[in-house]
């Protein structure tokens, strides 16, 4: 019997990186965007963080896009 | 077209009907925790996940024959082993319905599969070592992994989130809940109702209708895409119910960070070659993220259940496989026998779930039924020997029902 350790260990490691980055970017994007919302109540702007917040979002965007890659390939 | 035997039409047609269980089953993996944590509206949930589903059986060209590849040996396949192979996942994913626990229809096919073979071929024909690494250590690694992921990833969300709140950040969640549960059903798609034209292709080889080593017919793809969908839509809420509501309560950042987690172990693990189980996946970062947030909690109680369901899955499903298929060696009133049985305990088990409705309407109550419940978990509790006097039972008052078949030949 073979265990293929190696694409287990794989599947494990990367499985829990891109999770956490993932949702780590996400949740920063909507910090970002949350920031703005109080800024504009109180008549301010926030530039720089819907700019990071977009940022967040197309990457997670990307993320999306390759996961679709990877299941039509 | 002309060597379109019956056996071969009934086998397509119970491959579909499994394919439309499956569709069901599952239905929850992807929409469970959007439903819970209300990102999306029960019906608009199933619907988005049906057309998903849908679109994902027309992604992909090449057929995913990972339960016939490898699991046993092909040379023994006759239609009537993938017929009864059939019986027992239909049956167990009926079953798991009914009570409401999520389980792995694949597994459900594979122990079908298995059991059919070892009553056709004896046990030489099943490969020991591929059960161990297709089955039993994906089963195990696959809640831990999704589990473990969802868990960080929960906490770094709250931690992260802290300051996030108002409009923005609960459209921001809804958002991303959508789009990872919209993965997970694309990625169901591709995988669950390829397996289907995987199965009814193999029975067409195998009946001699098309020559080795084709592709499936556009029939076949057009058919299996549509069952999926449809079971999808229909949504199996007892299912839903338990996953979204049942293991832990979903707040949306947990509801993100589980599915999240689920549809990137679904996409590593079938792209580096170790493929898990979607329902496994799921049900662990569900349990994950509920462990994840300060305060929550998981119901072990239902966990365990789930559990003891997974771990019976395969020899349950082999069990009623295998006897599916001694019956069908008795020649065509043996495969007719079948078939009533089928459709009777199909139609038995549906009338206890009307007992005690669950749909749209109420899928997100958390007033567990425990009538039906309690009964039926008293069925699926005992030891697979208990299966086997629930099948002769089952079988007496089959002859009154003979007629039950013939809509089901003439599809």
């Amino acid at each position: 019997m073979k265990i293929d350790w190696a694409a287990l260990g794989s599947v494990f490691g990367v499985s829990l990186v891109v999770t956490v980055a993932l949702v780590g970017l996400f949740t920063l994007g909507i910090t970002g965007l949350s920031r703005h919302e109080r800024a504009t109540a109180q008549g301010g702007s926030a530039a720089l963080a819907v700019t990071a917040a977009y940022a967040c979002f197309a990457a997670c965007a990307a993320a999306v896009a390759y996961g679709i890659y990877l299941i039509v390939a | 077209m002309e060597s379109f035997s019956l056996i071969l039409a009934i086998v397509v047609v119970t491959a579909l009907v499994f394919d439309f269980t499956n569709g069901f089953h599952d239905t929850a993996n992807a929409m469970a925790t959007t439903i819970s944590t209300g990102a999306l509206k029960p019906k608009v949930a199933v619907a988005m996940s049906a057309v998903l589903n849908l679109v994902g059986a027309f992604l992909s060209v090449e057929v995913a024959n990972t339960i016939s590849k490898g699991l046993v040996d092909e040379t023994g396949i006759r239609p009537e082993v993938i017929f009864a192979a059939l019986v027992g996942a239909i049956l167990w994913n009926l079953l798991t319905w009914l009570v409401g626990l999520p389980s792995s229809s694949s597994h459900a096919l594979m122990g079908g599969l298995i059991g059919a073979t070892i009553a056709s071929a004896g046990f030489g024909a099943v490969h020991g070592d591929v059960l161990v690494t297709k089955v039993l250590i994906p089963a195990v690694v696959a809640p831990l992994v999704a589990g473990l992921a969802a868990m960080l990833a929960t906490r770094l969300t709250y931690t992260l989130g802290k300051k996030a709140d108002g409009k923005a950040s609960e459209k921001g969640y809804r958002a991303g809940q959508i789009a990872s549960a919209g993965l997970v059903s694309l990625a169901h798609g591709t995988n669950d109702a390829q397996k289907t034209m995987g199965i009814i292709t193999l029975a067409l080889v195998a009946g001699g209708t098309i020559a080795p080593d084709s592709d499936p017919p556009t029939w076949v793809i057009l058919s299996a895409g549509v069952a999926i969908a449809l079971g999808t839509y229909l949504g199996g809420w007892r299912i839903i119910r338990t996953m979204g509501k049942g293991l832990t309560d979903l707040q949306p950042q947990q509801g993100f960070a589980a599915q999240t987690s689920a549809a990137t172990v679904i996409l590593a693990s079938s792209h580096l070659g170790f493929s898990l189980s979607t329902t496994h996946s799921v049900s662990g970062s569900v349990m994950g993220a509920g462990l994840g947030r300060k305060g929550g909690v998981v119901r072990w109680s239902t966990a365990t259940r789930m559990f003891v369901a997974w771990g019976l899955t395969l020899p349950a499903a082999a069990m009623v496989g295998a006897i599916a298929e001694y019956v069908t060696g008795f020649g065509a009133w043996g495969t007719a026998l079948v078939a009533v049985f089928l459709v009777a305990s199909s139609a038995a088990i549906w009338k206890l779930s009307r007992r005690e409705v669950v749909d749209h309407t109420n899928v997100n109550e958390t007033g567990e039924p425990a009538g039906v419940v309690t009964t039926a978990m008293a069925a699926v509790t005992p030891p697979p020997t208990g299966a086997v006097a629930e099948e002769f039972a089952a079988t007496v008052p089959a002859p009154a029902t003979e007629p039950a078949t013939s809509p089901a030949t003439t599809v």
